[in-house]
């Protein structure tokens, strides 16, 4: 097998869920604080891009904190996600969901993708 | 057998890892070794101690009349697409013929590296030497020239070393104290952080501190 390859498949993670752009997400991320203390912090919103591919694969995830946007990008094969969960599923016609920076409130509402 | 200070390589390509803090790391993979001795440079033959090292395989039938002469020396029945000399205190702690793999190699956490740059042609002195460029609008007339080369009827000439345009890339060029992230023996592949010169499979050659 091509080395490089095999280094990138040894780093990918196999427990990632299937999950596309308008799904909503928990991100439990694994924050340290000072030495070999750790917590999960979980960070839920709508994924609005995946990309890349292999192991540099990464995708934001959008929420409106107390009126604010937040966006935070997450390597989706980072070592630092406890898991992801997928709590709904959205419905849209394109992988880039940059318009929802200017929506707000009930347009900004993700339809449900049928299973 | 002591360890060797070098050994050469092959640059395969670069990927990412994930360093104990979670972090993502571009790294470069390379191959190193194993490598034959072809030769051992003492000091009252040569004036210096080394031992010459041959990489990556060649059909003895692809070789010319010097080069067969030289590997048969060895007691070798291949020769050589790359051949290089690295320093040793003791040459005849190796002997012809010998394989060095990257387990004889005194591997540290930092390593010099020392390649070929990918050859860039004739350039101009904005993308060879970082010279600003002109306006491009504006009844300009002066877009990527480089400019003044220089005084008038004192000194009337160029002085030495004036930046001009020319051929760019295809230099040696060490890169110092990379750092190396992960050792494969099993594979011979090490991982060392930030890029490398050179094309990839363009052969490099790896200093120990």
């Amino acid at each position: 097998m091509d080395i490089l390859k095999k280094l990138a498949f040894e780093e990918m993670r196999m427990d990632i869920p299937e999950f596309r752009p308008g799904d909503t997400v928990k991100v439990h991320t694994k924050i340290r604080e000072g030495e070999e203390k750790e917590r999960i912090q979980v960070f839920e919103g709508v994924v609005i891009r995946r990309r890349g591919g292999g192991v540099s694969e990464t995708f934001t995830v959008r929420k409106v904190s107390y009126g604010v946007g937040v966006e935070k990008t997450f390597p989706l094969h980072s070592p630092m996600i406890d898991k992801i969960e997928v709590v709904s599923t959205g419905r849209h016609k394109r992988s880039r969901l940059y318009f929802l920076r200017d929506l707000r409130g009930k347009a900004a509402k993700q339809k449900i993708r049928a299973k | 057998m002591a360890k060797i200070k070098g050994l050469i390589g092959r640059k395969i390509g670069m990927t990412q890892v994930f360093d104990s803090f979670g972090q993502s790391q571009a790294v470069t993979v390379l191959e190193v070794g194993p490598c034959t001795v072809l030769q051992k440079k003492t000091v009252d033959h040569e004036g210096y101690n080394a031992v010459q090292l041959g990489f990556l395989k060649k059909k003895f039938k692809r070789l010319n009349m010097p080069e067969q002469g030289h590997v048969k020396k060895a007691g070798l029945s291949h020769g050589f697409y790359v051949i290089k000399e690295v320093p040793v205190d003791d040459p005849e702690e190796f002997e012809l013929g010998q394989e060095v793999t990257l387990s004889d190699l005194d591997l540290h956490e930092i390593v010099d590296i020392v390649g070929t740059t990918k050859g860039k042609g004739f350039q101009g002195t904005v993308k060879r030497h970082g010279f600003s460029r002109g306006r491009m609008g504006h009844g300009s007339k002066h877009h990527r020239e480089m400019g003044s080369i220089g005084q008038s009827a004192f000194p009337s000439r160029i002085i030495k070393g004036k930046r001009m345009p020319g051929r760019m890339g295809g230099k040696r060029i060490t890169v110092k104290n990379c750092m190396v992230i992960d050792v494969r023996p099993e594979d011979n592949v090490i991982l060392v952080k930030g890029p490398v010169p050179g094309a990839k499979n363009q052969p490099v050659l790896i200093r120990c501190k």
